[in-house]
């Protein structure tokens, strides 16, 4: 570690890894980052590309009626990012301009835009997928990679409030999509071995809002839908977690009206990977430089 | 006290079953309430007989049937006339 660096943070801003914005949670990359995020998703993909899953690439952005309908808003308000613009006339953007001028709030007259930013990079598929009717036997299962969005700033830099994850999510009946979780929760224990990092695996739950939200919490853990693959990074007493496996049971097949072939609602799951949060994680046990790293690592990495 | 609780069930519970058929004991998550339906049903037995579930209650388990409902409701209510 570096010594004149206070914190993790500090000393991936002192080596040029991450980018200082002046926002807890938004930070640039830099090319050394990059790389390892490049090399990540490739390992990634060794690992899922012989289930020949669908690639799909959405934007940050997500189509506000779909997320509305998502049900994001029920149980996780409080992390949720919404798209506001400017759409007034000339008198409108003359007061805008005194106010920014006033050191006024100039944002309350900011409208929302039918645009919101993906809380998820699995939140963009289900409408999609729900389009295309009755799903085929076989189930379908989608390789996805995207941006997120949550308002959760911390000082912590595995919390970002933007950040890359990359998700396979499987669409099926309730016996093809627990045989994925169930593959996946293999895989994810070899894929961290691979990277040398001390991990475990532990039931899970989402952050679910209010007191509403604890009842959902505890459902969510006493069913085990949530699995979670447990990095420490910036704590070792709270872990990091780098994978989670989600089973959302016909969570999503319900809202979406996706069915199987004989008719029943789909059922879903996905693995996602925090692509950030792992290359952190690599940082944080095999040091700032690289070229440093164990030799199996650089060769998983880049072979 | 049960019959109060069943009808709240059939109310806000969505359940495919009427509450009717479901026996003090039964698992209502087995005969089909939701994760969410639980939510609306613990916002709804609030409302009506103006309590609220302390934190430790704020569980799957304590809306796992009528009885374990009830249970609760009987552990809030000398509680909350006490104090
Ligand atoms: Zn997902």
């Amino acid at each position: 570690m570096c010594v004149k660096c206070e914190t993790f943070l500090d000393g991936l801003f002192e080596h040029g890894l991450l980018i200082d914005t002046g926002i807890d949670g938004l930070y640039g990359r830099g090319g050394t980052f990059e790389r390892v995020v490049t090399g990540l998703e490739s390992l990634i993909s060794r690992y899922g590309d012989e289930d020949q899953a669908e690639v799909v690439r959405f934007p940050p952005g997500m189509n506000r009626k779909f997320f509305e309908k998502s049900g994001y808003l029920k149980s996780f308000p409080q992390l949720a990012g919404t798209i506001h613009s400017f759409d007034g006339n000339e008198r409108a953007h003359g007061a805008l301009l005194a106010k920014l001028e006033g050191g006024e709030d100039w944002t309350a007259d900011q409208r929302a835009t039918d645009i919101v930013l993906a809380p998820a990079a699995c939140y963009p598929l289900y409408p999609a997928v729900a389009k295309r009717g009755p799903l085929p036997k076989p189930g379908l299962l989608f390789d996805l990679q995207s941006y997120c969005f949550r308002r959760e700033p911390s000082k912590d830099p595995a919390r970002m409030q933007m950040f890359r994850m990359r998700e396979y999510v499987r669409i099926g009946t309730p016996e093809q999509v627990t045989a994925f979780r169930a593959v996946w929760l293999e895989r994810g224990r070899e894929f961290v071995n691979d990277l040398a990092l001390p991990f475990d695996v532990d039931v899970a739950n989402d952050p679910f809002f209010g007191r509403a939200g604890r009842i959902m919490a505890s459902s969510q853990r006493d069913q085990g839908l949530k699995f979670e693959l447990l990095v420490p990074i910036e704590s070792v007493e709270k872990p990091t977690a780098c994978l989670s496996f989600n089973y959302h049971q016909d969570h999503f097949g319900t809202t979406w009206g996706i069915n199987t072939q004989s008719g029943d609602v789909a059922h879903t799951a996905c693995v996602g990977f925090g692509l950030e949060r792992l290359t952190l994680a690599l940082f944080k046990h095999h040091g700032f430089d690289t070229a440093q790293w164990p030799a199996p690592v650089r060769q998983a990495l880049w072979p | 006290m049960i019959e109060a609780i069943r009808k709240l069930v059939d109310e806000h519970g969505r359940m495919p079953v009427p509450a009717a058929s479901l026996k003090p004991d039964q698992d209502l998550y087995a005969a089909g309430l939701t994760s969410f339906a639980t939510v609306q049903l613990m916002l709804a037995i609030e409302e009506h007989f103006d309590i609220e579930f302390p934190e430790r209650m704020l569980n799957r388990r304590s809306f796992a049937s009528l009885s374990a409902i009830a249970a609760c409701f009987n552990e809030i209510e000398p509680a909350r006339l006490a104090s």
